[in-house]
């Protein structure tokens, strides 16, 4: 066991961990912040996506000790209160989900690339999310809504 | 008050959208109790045969692994065939997971183990260790094709093709003929999230299974059958459900084994399956098409011949409707067709997305496509003079058909008028560019069996409506929220719709494109009858206001009941009633005397753009336009997404998604998205929908056909006759892959 701190949406978590289990599923199994998808436990779907300093990861393949001391936030993170983040907003007034289930990957890479300041158009945003796959073919509105984030933003 | 009408067919935000994008939305791996137990399940490695041996020893011996259950200690399960029937299941032997030593297919779960953490019990499964006695396997469809036959025993609801007139003389004499074979490799559902089930076991001694489905009920009915335990001890729980598009339409081994393991330790377990293993649970069958057509010199068909063979497992007969639709599609006289099976040795493939008429009609509208220029007729013209006016499949009457204000809009959105025919015609700096048409068509069915829905007022005004039904991301809660609060007069707010509860109102799976009809109008129905209920109660009062109203006097609006300058809120009624809560249950069902006359389809016109890089081999799809005919649209919004997403489904049928089977294995060599390739963000360039007025007040009472399937019908096809217009070579395989593009002699 191996003892860890997080920053974990803005609360300081600490825990005993075995040093080989992933922080997705430590988030899931054993804080049950199940808001974090695992869609393919290979970094090839992009649903378990987290942010972690600001920068997004694919969490299934961080082993959670790794990762002592840092801020990460998750899908349960983002909102301040019943207050959407407004990539969240965005989401859902522009449909950008159907089942939901790859959504907060969807959605804390979308403010990872925000907060990465590299999309400048539409092309870009559809290059820069290509690690998040969505099987119910969400992905125009999905544009669409990280479209209008960063315009809103500009 | 917030508004109360109007509400069925405006763009009402998705009411579990909050839930789903702040992570408040719990899929089935996602319920948790104190002491649960983590279960892997172990997968043959060998495609058939028995197992003679399987050692446990070592992956015991890892900490925290708590049992490891295989067909030599697993507890008593049914021994009939026919109670590993499900609701929907095809004829055959039903796959028994852990039964006994037969080996049917590789990958096929061969022991779960269980343990104290997920880690342990991952770990510990590549320790089990199994021998087996091998024996010879097939999986290749090339060399299985010569022994296709006719399936014995029908699946429920695929109806034989029927032929009509004299094809064979029809074609022989006919002037302009084509005839080719269209081929598609098997594809897999691949969902997002991974199938799972947690056993939830109470103090009571009740099964409460969280399970990824589309059918809450059906997996009650399963279990119950296979583990011989009553109905009120297993209740099966599916409120969000990460994506299906059909495999989760049977009970699948996550759940069985599951509840295998809670039976055996009498604990509450979860069962995921690993990514690699969902390839083996279910796919959309390898199908090989053989196509002829004949017409006359101005176009119109003179024969129609579409013969298929799709691929099942050694111990099923799963079947599709594949070639029906090119008997229906268009006006024919003579038409030859028929369906056959072969036998491999893989899992059962399952319904995906469109069952049958994603392949079967992608081989018409590709063969279409070729005799529109073997006649140098405009693809869309050509369509245009065969247009159907009557079924001729079943001589019925359409309830409605819209397809030509399909083709006329579909046209216009996408600038038809202004492609050159010729192919290698338009090109822009390296890139050719092509454009191709086709057309979709799915069933607008009714479920066949009774769909139930209930409906709850309590004293505070809040209406409750209940079904055992399924939201699959496909838009439930909305419709019924938005059906509800308009028949009873409510704002959105006052009312919530629960789904995926097996105790709950008898819906079949969600499956079909048939949920919005039936849930739909069950909620219609319940909603009516509560306002029968309500309007009887408040008449009944010793001091009522209603005195000597008839119920169809009386109007339901903005949360009160009001007749003539009489509004009494619900509330107020509740109160005087003395009830907590008021309540009805309704049942619709298909008007049996109205399906012997009519027939109702859903149909689209497709547009595709394509650019080719033929030095590359890249194609890339850069315009869709889908126009599409499916009644009356509740939600244009989620409606929207339907298509769109069924569209997303297409583009990867068209040019990526296929398994790849090593045959001397027999086993599916890219069980991972890295190799099996789903369309990404930078697949999918510009998608538009189209819905055009369909009027229709036969198809069900609320006029509206079910939108799940018929997006990504005929799709693939536009797409791939787009490549033949860039490049001038015809591919009739798919995936269209950039070797097929770079080498094909087409």
């Amino acid at each position: 066991m191996t003892q860890v701190q997080f920053t974990l949406n803005g609360h300081s978590t600490s825990a005993d961990i075995p040093p080989w289990v992933t922080l997705l599923d430590f988030l899931r199994e054993r804080v049950h912040l199940t808001g974090t998808k695992k869609g393919c436990d290979h970094g090839q779907c992009g649903a378990c996506t987290v942010l972690i300093d600001g920068k997004r990861f694919n969490s299934c393949l961080i082993l959670a000790v790794s990762r002592d001391g840092a801020e990460i936030t998750t899908v349960e993170g983002l909102a301040d209160g019943p207050i959407l983040h407004p990539v969240q907003q965005a989401f859902l007034d522009h449909d950008a989900f159907q089942c939901g289930y790859c959504t907060p990957g969807q959605i804390c890479s979308a403010i990872g690339l925000l907060n990465e300041g590299r999309a400048e158009s539409r092309e870009d945003i559809r290059e820069y999310m290509s690690g998040n796959l969505c099987r119910c073919g969400a992905y125009t509105h999905i544009a669409d809504a990280v479209e209008a984030v960063l315009e809103a933003s500009k | 008050m917030a508004d109360t009408s109007g509400f069925i067919g405006k763009p009402v935000i998705r009411v579990d959208g909050v839930a789903k994008v702040t992570g408040a939305a719990r899929y089935a791996a996602e319920y948790h109790t104190e002491d649960l137990l983590h279960a892997v399940a172990v997968s043959a490695t060998i495609t058939r045969g028995k197992i003679l041996s399987i050692d446990t020893e070592a992956a015991l011996a890892v900490p925290g692994v708590v049992h490891i259950l295989t067909h030599e200690n697993r507890p008593d399960t049914a021994r009939w065939d026919l109670s590993y029937r499900d609701m929907v299941g095809p004829p055959g032997h039903p796959l028994r997971p852990l039964y006994d030593e037969h080996i049917h297919h590789n990958g096929q779960p061969i022991a779960l183990v269980i343990a104290e953490t997920f880690e342990a019990a991952r770990d510990a499964t590549v320790l089990v260790n199994a021998q087996y006695d091998v024996e010879a396997h097939l999986t290749d469809f090339a060399v299985a094709r010569a022994s296709a036959y006719d399936p014995p025993k029908r699946r429920m609801g695929i109806k034989p093709p029927q032929p009509r007139g004299d094809p064979q003389t029809a074609f022989a004499t006919a002037l302009v003929k084509i005839e080719a074979e269209y081929h598609l490799a098997a594809e897999i559902h691949n969902p997002m999230e991974m199938f799972a089930a947690t056993v939830i076991l109470d103090a009571d001694g009740v099964f409460n299974v969280y399970d990824k489905t589309q059918g809450a009920l059906n997996v009650q009915f399963y279990l119950t059958q296979v583990f011989k335990l009553p109905a009120k001890k297993v209740r099966v729980i599916a409120p969000y459900v990460g994506g299906a598009f059909g495999s989760a339409l049977r009970p699948q081994p996550s759940v069985y084994l599951a509840m295998l393991a809670a039976k055996a330790l009498k604990r509450s377990v979860r069962v995921t399956l690993s990514r690699a293993q969902m390839f083996d649970l279910s796919c959309r069958p390898e199908t090989l098409n053989h196509i002829k057509l004949s017409a006359d010199s101005t176009g119109k068909l003179t024969s129609i011949h579409h013969h298929a063979i799709g691929h099942t497992s050694a111990y099923e007969d799963h079947q599709e409707t594949v070639v029906n639709w090119s008997g229906l599609l268009y006006q024919c006289a003579n038409v030859d067709m028929g369906y056959k099976l072969i036998k491999l040795d893989t899992m059962s493939p399952g319904d995906m997305r469109a069952p049958g008429a994603a392949v079967g009609v992608f081989a018409l509208e590709s063969a279409m496509d070729e005799l529109a220029y073997a006649l140098d007729i405009d693809p869309l013209d050509l369509r245009r003079i065969n247009y159907a006016d009557h079924d001729q499949n079943d001589d019925k009457v359409f309830t409605s058909k819209a397809l030509r204000d399909c083709y006329d809009q579909g046209a216009n959105a996408f600038g038809w008028a202004k492609r050159s025919s010729a192919p290698r015609s338009m090109r822009e700096d390296r890139d050719l560019i092509g454009w191709g048409v086709a057309g979709g068509v799915w069933d607008a069915p009714y479920s066949p069996v009774p769909t139930r829905a209930r409906a709850e007022l309590s004293h505070t005004g809040h209406l409750t409506i209940i079904s055992g039904a399924a939201d699959i991301g496909t838009g439930t809660y909305t419709i019924a929220t938005q059906i509800a609060a308009e028949t009873m007069g409510l704002p959105i707010e006052a009312v919530t719709v629960r789904l995926g509860d097996s105790k709950d109102p008898f819906a079949a799976p969600e499956g079909g494109s048939m949920m919005a009809a039936s849930v739909g109008s069950a909620v219609q129905a319940a909603c009516q009858k509560l306002q029968k209920a309500l309007f009887k109660a408040a008449r009944d009062l010793p001091d009522t206001p209603f005195k000597g109203r008839k119920f169809k006097e009386v109007a339901f609006r903005d949360g009160q009941m009001i007749a003539g300058d009489v509004a009494v809120p619900f509330t107020d009624i509740m109160t005087a009633v003395e009830r907590e809560t008021l309540g009805v249950t309704a049942t619709v069902l298909s008007n049996y005397l109205s399906t012997q006359k009519y027939i109702s389809y859903a149909h689209t016109a497709v547009f595709a753009e394509v650019r080719v890089d033929e030095d590359l081999g890249v194609v890339r799809v850069t315009r869709l336009v889908n126009a599409v005919a499916a009644g009356r649209i509740l939600n244009p919004r989620t409606a929207r997404s339907q298509i769109t997403g069924a569209m997303v489904m297409a583009i990867g049928q068209a040019l990526h998604e296929e398994t790849l089977t090593d045959h001397r294995l027999g086993r599916i060599m890219n069980h991972n998205f890295a190799e099996y390739h789903i369309p990404a963000h930078a697949d999918v360039i510009d998608l538009d929908v189209i819905f055009v007025d369909e009027a229709d007040t036969r198809v069900n009472p609320i006029g509206a056909k079910g939108l799940g399937e018929i997006g990504i019908v005929g799709t693939a096809a536009a797409i791939a006759n787009a490549i033949f217009h860039a490049t001038g070579r015809r591919m009739r395989d798919l995936p269209i892959t950039l070797d097929k593009v770079l080498y094909s002699d087409g």
